[in-house]
């Protein structure tokens, strides 16, 4: 009963800062939103019974990636934007977003998720890390390594001034 | 309200109480030693004039804080100006919560241990917490519109993370050795004699553990971000009065806890070393409390003595030298670690 | 643990989050604000994910979040680097100043 008490105020927290994500201006306030929509889906993840990744959001995502993003915003001195010119791309992008909504919501109550097995559910740290070490993804966990070191010389190559 | 259910509230309520009521004492308390201690050291006497040997200075400074005029530049934010200390003192606080004051006891006929929530993954979510950490000083040094809090913002931010990484590997090898990443589990590997403390048997571990806290602090001889000499006062150039105060208690907070931790994750928390010294109750209260002024005075120690680091040397011994040193010695921690299996 | 009852829930929730993500990319003209709400998207997939594994009862979602935080944080990356690069070409972040490949 606390549990979905919780739920409900994180996962209505999480859908605010959402809109304001899309509606705010100014890229600052989005990005603060956004990390209040991160933390607060952190704390859904917990009560859905993962602490590992409910952590891992907020180490890697909230803590580093929102850090990269506010780094950039500062440093290239974004302005508030300027109001939309209205018009057909508007329209057509509210269109399509409504859409969207509408056929994935028609889609959430077609699947009708059940609650999932009464107990048993573990994911640990430990279970986490013996699925993540265990032949089936260990090759992916090596690759995703390797797609990070190229990410990195990618972004400072990308970034460089020219000399 | 069933029983349980409200005794168990009480609980949790006081032990709030009790740490925040203590933490922020020892907060007032740790500025008036620095002080002094700071002063003896630089042959010169400190607050002398409050009170018996200037005890009263804190409650001093509060009050004269507390009555200053709260001044926001005109063109500053208004809500990041008023977001950022709070923040910064919000993230300070979270990573209080999840770490134990002293030996489990017992009393009332109940098993207690003065630690407001005793997490699975409690150093995990000091870790997340510490990225959190952050944006106080990102709000800070952004929101005064000034170019020296801008800079000093953005360089301490960058200071911050890029010490996260050190610090977050300078623990894995403790965690490999205890097996998990509750605290309580690390400080009892470390039972026994101080032989097997984790400074002992992890020693490079703790060099990088303290370094990398002295810079995710802020403290001499990093303290650049706040480079009095510097960038006038850094990130927090344009508070004032009891903003101003939530932010110097942000940071003496995170010393605190920063301390608390090298003494459950390196220095065997509250067992004595001497195996004939018993470690519970009273006694564990005491070598903890020990310890946590030991480190806490070896801040204090720094400060009097080391200059500062430049920006570039900070980064360039952040990530060149720091992180190499942790990384490696995950390794060799992860080699004896599944060489002995327990 | 015991089953919670609201992982249906979770899982219109995190529809709702990606359709909000897609209203944005459509909607917003700044390009880092576009690149957030990417991020949203992926956060909104990452619930989904989440939500799959509890009600399967099996750990593989989870991994796959692990996975797609990693690239996400890759794909942040790369991506902020290509947006410094830009403005330093045009000097704006304007999604409709980049209409044309030349120059």
């Amino acid at each position: 009963m606390m549990d979905a008490a919780v739920f409900y105020a994180f996962a209505a927290l999480a859908v605010l800062s959402a809109l304001v994500v899309i509606a705010q201006r100014n890229p600052f306030y989005s990005a603060f939103a956004l990390i209040v929509t991160l933390c607060s889906l952190s704390v859904i993840f917990a009560l859905l019974g993962s602490p590992f990744i409910a952590v891992l959001q907020v180490i890697v995502y909230a803590g580093a990636i929102m850090v990269l993003f506010l780094f950039v915003i500062m440093l290239l001195n974004v302005r508030r934007e300027d109001a939309g010119k209205g018009g057909a791309r508007t329209m057509g992008g509210i269109a399509t977003g409504l859409v969207v909504l509408l056929v994935l919501q028609v889609g959430a109550v077609l699947v009708r998720l059940q609650p999932g097995p009464a107990t048993g559910f573990d994911a640990s740290t430990k279970k986490m890390a013996q699925v993540l070490f265990s032949p089936q993804f260990l090759y992916v966990f090596e690759a995703t390594s390797i797609l990070i070191l190229a990410a990195l010389v990618g972004a400072v190559a990308l970034a460089k001034k020219e000399p | 309200m069933s029983g349980p259910l409200l005794e168990e509230l009480i609980i949790v309520f006081l032990k709030v109480a009790l740490v925040i009521g203590a933490l922020l004492g020892l907060f007032a308390l740790m500025t008036w030693i620095e002080r002094r201690a700071l002063a003896f050291m630089q042959f010169r006497l400190g607050p002398n004039r409050t009170g018996p040997f200037g005890i009263l200075q804190p409650i001093a400074d509060g009050i004269k804080l507390f009555f200053k005029e709260e001044v926001m530049p005109a063109a500053a934010n208004k809500w990041a100006f008023l977001a950022a200390p709070v923040v910064a003192v919000t993230t300070a606080l979270l990573a209080i919560a999840v770490v134990p004051y002293g030996p489990p006891f017992t009393a009332f006929g109940r098993h207690l241990q003065i630690q407001i929530a005793d997490l699975e993954v409690g150093l995990l979510f000091i870790f997340a917490v510490n990225a959190l950490g952050v944006y106080g000083t990102v709000l800070a040094g952004w929101a005064a519109n000034n170019k020296y809090a801008l800079l000093g913002g953005l360089r301490s931010s960058a200071q911050m993370f890029s010490y996260e990484l050190a610090l977050g590997l300078s623990w894995v090898g403790v965690i490999m050795r205890a097996g998990s990443f509750r605290i309580g589990d690390i400080v009892e590997t470390q039972a026994g004699s101080v032989l097997s403390w984790n400074v002992v048997v992890q020693f490079p571990a703790f060099l990088v553990y303290f370094v990398a806290a002295t810079a995710e602090v802020a403290r001499i001889p990093f303290d650049l971000p706040e480079g009095e000499t510097e960038l006038v006062a850094g990130f927090h150039t344009e508070y004032s009065s009891m903003r101003f105060a939530l932010m110097q208690m942000a940071e003496y907070i995170n010393m605190i806890t920063v301390s608390v931790l090298a003494t459950h994750l390196f220095l065997g928390g509250w067992h004595s070393g001497i195996p004939g010294l018993p470690s519970s109750g009273l006694y564990g209260f005491t070598w903890f409390g020990l310890k946590v002024g030991f480190i806490l005075f070896v801040f204090i120690w720094l400060r009097g003595t080391l200059p500062r680091f430049r920006y570039d040397q900070l980064m360039h011994f952040g990530w060149k030298v720091l992180i190499p040193v942790a990384a490696v010695w995950t390794f060799v921690a992860a080699a004896v670690v599944t060489l002995n299996p327990r | 643990m015991e089953n919670p009852a609201f992982v249906h829930h979770a899982l219109v929730l995190s529809l709702v989050l990606f359709a909000l993500g897609t209203l944005g990319v459509f909607l917003r003209r700044n390009v880092i604000t576009v690149l957030m709400c990417v991020e949203l998207m992926l956060n909104g997939v990452n619930l989904a994910f989440i939500a799959f594994s509890r009600a399967a009862g099996t750990l593989d979602g989870q991994v796959l979040v692990f996975f797609v935080i990693v690239v996400a944080a890759a794909e942040a990356a790369v991506g902020l680097a290509i947006v410094i690069a830009l403005h330093r070409h045009r000097d704006t972040l304007d999604i409709d100043a980049f209409n044309v490949m030349k120059g």
